[in-house]
């Protein structure tokens, strides 16, 4: 298992080798990048935004040459502030952290940690990956369609959603959303029905599933999630497709008038109808993006705690328990909708109950590296980034999950804070840390880590400056989607703290430049990685960096033991690889 | 010396106890206990259920999810005051009637195949295929019924859901037929036997669930 075996598979050219491939080594990679353009796309909206919002209705006459209709004048129209804020949110939620999470690490690892030597379906796999493109390029056509990108937000809450003449961006931009986010749910599926079947039934001898890295339960447990959850939201967005161009009134109510005085010929239905759907979806949605950022973190702080992982059975179960409680939350983000208030108590209850598996996860992090000689690489750092972000955004959310707290803080800056510490920060981190961690086994090459220090220490730091302050803010009331702050006189005490925001933010985006350029420098020129860089258990440092087309040589790995023994007493070296026979450790 | 009554020279070797691994009992031969793709003689994989079966019902859990929305919207619109009930058309009742004809008939097919009647599974199979396209045919039919009494997908939220369900049924049973002419292809060319005919039996539960889902939405559509 030494040499690099080929296996016969005869040499693909360049095209069939790296772009339309059924390899999923090659697939993850491509979701991964494609994932890093949405990113910055996603990432010079929010930049946009925090020039507007600290300081409002100042001239910016370069970029009315980018943005002729948006900074018509030189300053920018309200109407396309709402459409930052849509398109960041969908661009990022979907887009990024979905797709780097779930598409990117689930593709590239499932195969390399279970000892398989590719997806159950490859060909549905590379289908999975075009159609997710197919999807981007859709998205971003709403940037460019004719009345400008959607404005409802990333919920696309109706009936501003479902009546085209609402707004300009709810025509043409609204319609590309919704074909978008279709692509992508059935792109989700494709994938998610590929990682289910790989997991169950293609590990290799030994491989029980007790023994499977955390990161795989993740990625296992987030794809029945995903299986669970994306059909509703395509349910919503068929009847939603259907109250565009059919007429049909299923998120309309009667009597409803646009801006201009029209009466709109719809009649009789629901507009809350659409977020009971869009949250049963929503609310899973957030945990399909937070369960693989939590294995992939769990992994890394054990590598690097040079610990066996505190707790696995408790990791496998609190990841099952949330996995099912998500499903049962959705209300909280409704508190405010007129629901019964002792349908709100339930949702409370159910809302607050995810706070003890979550806490169970959070202790076992910390119980892992206590003691622990901890080794402060760049993925170790990004690894205890995703913690601390993860407790911080955490404990706001349980503010949030109140509905006696949450009315008050319902819609203000201390929501936009507290989601993107938790679901926004936390699974970069993660991301991060994977990319840094697996980025040797991608492509054979080190990222220099001096950049990435750098790179950990100005995102710390900037996203606590820019989320934090955030709570404060919304705290002292600003609300959520405004355009113009100044426009209310008791938000006079925080223009200050939208400036420290706003420049926090920057350096925080200049510092992700920083990670873009040492990620494509070391594809070409970083140091050559050897096997196993990180002295780490998993299957998939026992091959060569970057492994072969099959993965693995003539013969598929036997697993002898789980993928957590660090420092075990005895042994050679503080690590035991899952292939090492127990007689083997023993007689060193 | 007491007697001995057994023969206690050979010594009872307990059955060695297998390590759990997966899900469910290790039906698999003791050297092999993985699921890997490994091609070996004697290979068999750890999981229980092969792989085409888990993907069928992982596309069901999908399909029944996707219902699930539709219903849900469904129960909560029952309740809007603008709710107006219309007649469902007669030739419903004609299709329920053909589709669940066409359920005998695919279990047929299934039984035959199974027990490598071929001759005999080749007529069943026509015969749910030709059943399943009379019973899309008719429901065009009961679309066009609908609008010769002036009942549109937009007249009421009821018959917006009627056109909707009836229709993304369709689609999904449309599917099915594909489904049946991929698999009738093997069948003609007499590829499955009584010990090869997992394409047949996915087909058949396949089939057998949509025919379940078109009594659920025809029961919803008439009583709530």
């Amino acid at each position: 298992m030494t040499t690099h075996d080929e296996h016969a598979h005869p040499e693909l050219g360049f095209w069939r080798k790296y772009i339309f491939s059924t390899d999923h080594k090659i697939i993850g990679i491509q979701y991964i990048i494609t994932a890093m353009a949405m990113a910055v796309v996603g990432g010079v909206l929010s930049m946009l935004m925090r020039l507007q919002l600290g300081w409002p209705g100042t001239l910016w006459p370069s970029l009315e040459n980018i943005f002729p209709t948006g900074f018509a004048g030189g300053v920018m129209e309200p109407g396309f502030y709402l459409s930052l804020v849509t398109m960041h949110g969908t661009i990022m939620v979907f887009f990024l952290f979905t797709a780097v999470l779930t598409g990117g690490f689930g593709n590239f690892l499932i195969p390399l940690q279970i000892g398989a030597r590719d997806m159950a379906f490859p060909l549905l796999n590379a289908l999975s990956y075009w159609t997710f493109l197919l999807s981007c390029i859709t998205i971003l056509g709403a940037l460019f369609a004719t009345g400008g990108p959607p404005l409802g937000g990333w919920t696309a809450y109706a009936p501003l959603s479902a009546v085209p003449a609402m707004g300009p961006g709810q025509g043409d931009g609204m319609t590309l959303w919704i074909v978008a986010i279709a692509l992508f749910t059935a792109s989700g599926l494709m994938g998610g029905l590929n990682y289910v079947t790989t997991l169950l039934t293609m590990r290799t001898k030994g491989m029980s599933m007790m023994r499977l890295p955390l990161t795989q339960w993740a990625l296992f447990i987030t794809a029945i999630l995903g299986t669970l959850a994306f059909p509703v939201l395509l349910a919503a967005g068929i009847l939603l497709t259907f109250d565009r161009i059919g007429g049909t009134s299923f998120f309309v109510p009667a009597g409803l008038f646009l801006a201009d005085g029209t009466l709109i010929d719809h009649s009789g239905g629901h507009p809350l109808l659409w977020q009971h759907l869009f949250w049963f979806f929503g609310h899973p949605e957030v945990y399909i993006v937070l369960l693989p950022a939590m294995g992939i973190a769990s992994d890394i702080l054990s590598t690097f705690a040079r610990k066996p992982i505190f707790s696995y059975k408790m990791m496998v179960y609190s990841m099952s328990a949330i996995a099912f409680l998500s499903f049962i939350v959705w209300g909280h983000h409704m508190f405010l909708s007129g629901m019964n208030p002792l349908l709100g108590s339930l949702f409370t209850l159910t809302t607050l109950l995810i706070a003890i598996p979550s806490a169970v996860k959070t202790f076992n992090w910390i119980g892992t590296i206590l003691g622990a000689r901890i080794q402060f690489t760049v993925p170790m750092l990004f690894a205890l980034g995703f913690v601390s972000t993860f407790i911080s955004g955490g404990l706001s959310g349980i503010f949030l999950g109140t509905s006696a707290s949450d009315i008050a803080m319902h819609d203000t800056y201390f929501v936009v804070g507290h989601f993107h510490l938790v679901m926004a920060v936390a699974p970069l981190f993660a991301a991060f840390a994977g990319i840094y961690f697996w980025f040797p086994k991608m492509f054979g090459r080190m990222m220099n880590m001096t950049a990435g220090k750098v790179h950990f220490w100005i995102s710390f730091v900037g996203v606590n400056c820019v989320f934090m302050t955030m709570h404060a803010s919304g705290v002292a009331g600003h609300l959520r989607r405004i355009y113009d702050p100044t426009q209310y006189a008791f938000l006079e005490p925080v223009y200050g703290m939208n400036q420290f925001i706003s420049i926090s933010a920057f350096v925080l985006g200049a510092a992700q430049i920083l990670f873009l350029v040492n990620f494509f420098a070391s594809i070409w020129f970083g140091p050559k990685a050897s096997v196993n860089p990180w002295n780490a258990t998993t299957l998939e440092w026992t091959v060569p960096s970057p492994p072969g087309h099959g993965n693995f040589g003539p013969e598929l790995p036997v697993v002898e033991r789980w993928a957590f023994d660090y420092s075990v007493p005895g042994a050679k070296e503080d690590f035991v690889m899952q292939t090492e026979a127990p007689a083997r450790v023993e007689s060193s | 010396m007491p007697a001995i009554t057994e023969d206690t020279t050979t010594v009872r070797v307990p059955e060695p106890i297998q390590p759990r691994d997966g899900f469910g009992p290790p039906p698999r031969p003791p050297e092999e206990d993985g699921g890997g793709e490994d091609p070996r003689p004697g290979w068999r994989p750890a999981f229980p259920v092969s792989r085409g079966r888990l993907v069928l019902w992982l596309v069901l859990t999908v399909v029944v999810m996707l219902f699930a929305g539709f219903s849900s919207a469904y129960i909560i619109l029952r309740g809007a005051p603008a709710w107006q009930n219309v007649a469902l058309p007669a030739s419903l009742w004609a299709n329920t009637f053909v589709l669940l004809a066409s359920s005998v008939t695919m279990e047929w097919t299934r039984r035959r195949t199974v027990e490598g009647h071929t001759a005999s599974a080749k007529k069943w199979m026509a015969a749910t295929a030709a059943l399943g396209a009379a019973f899309l045919g008719g429901q065009v039919l009961a679309w066009m019924e609908l609008a010769g009494a002036g009942v549109y997908l937009a007249s009421t939220l009821h018959s917006s859901f009627l056109y909707i369900l009836t229709g993304m049924h369709g689609l999904h049973l449309a599917g099915g037929i594909a489904a049946l002419a991929y698999v009738s292809a093997g069948v003609f060319r007499n590829r499955y036997s009584a010990a090869g005919h997992e394409p047949v039996t996915l087909c058949a539960t396949y089939w057998h669930f949509m025919d379940g889902l078109w009594v659920y939405l025809f029961l919803l559509l008439m009583l709530a």
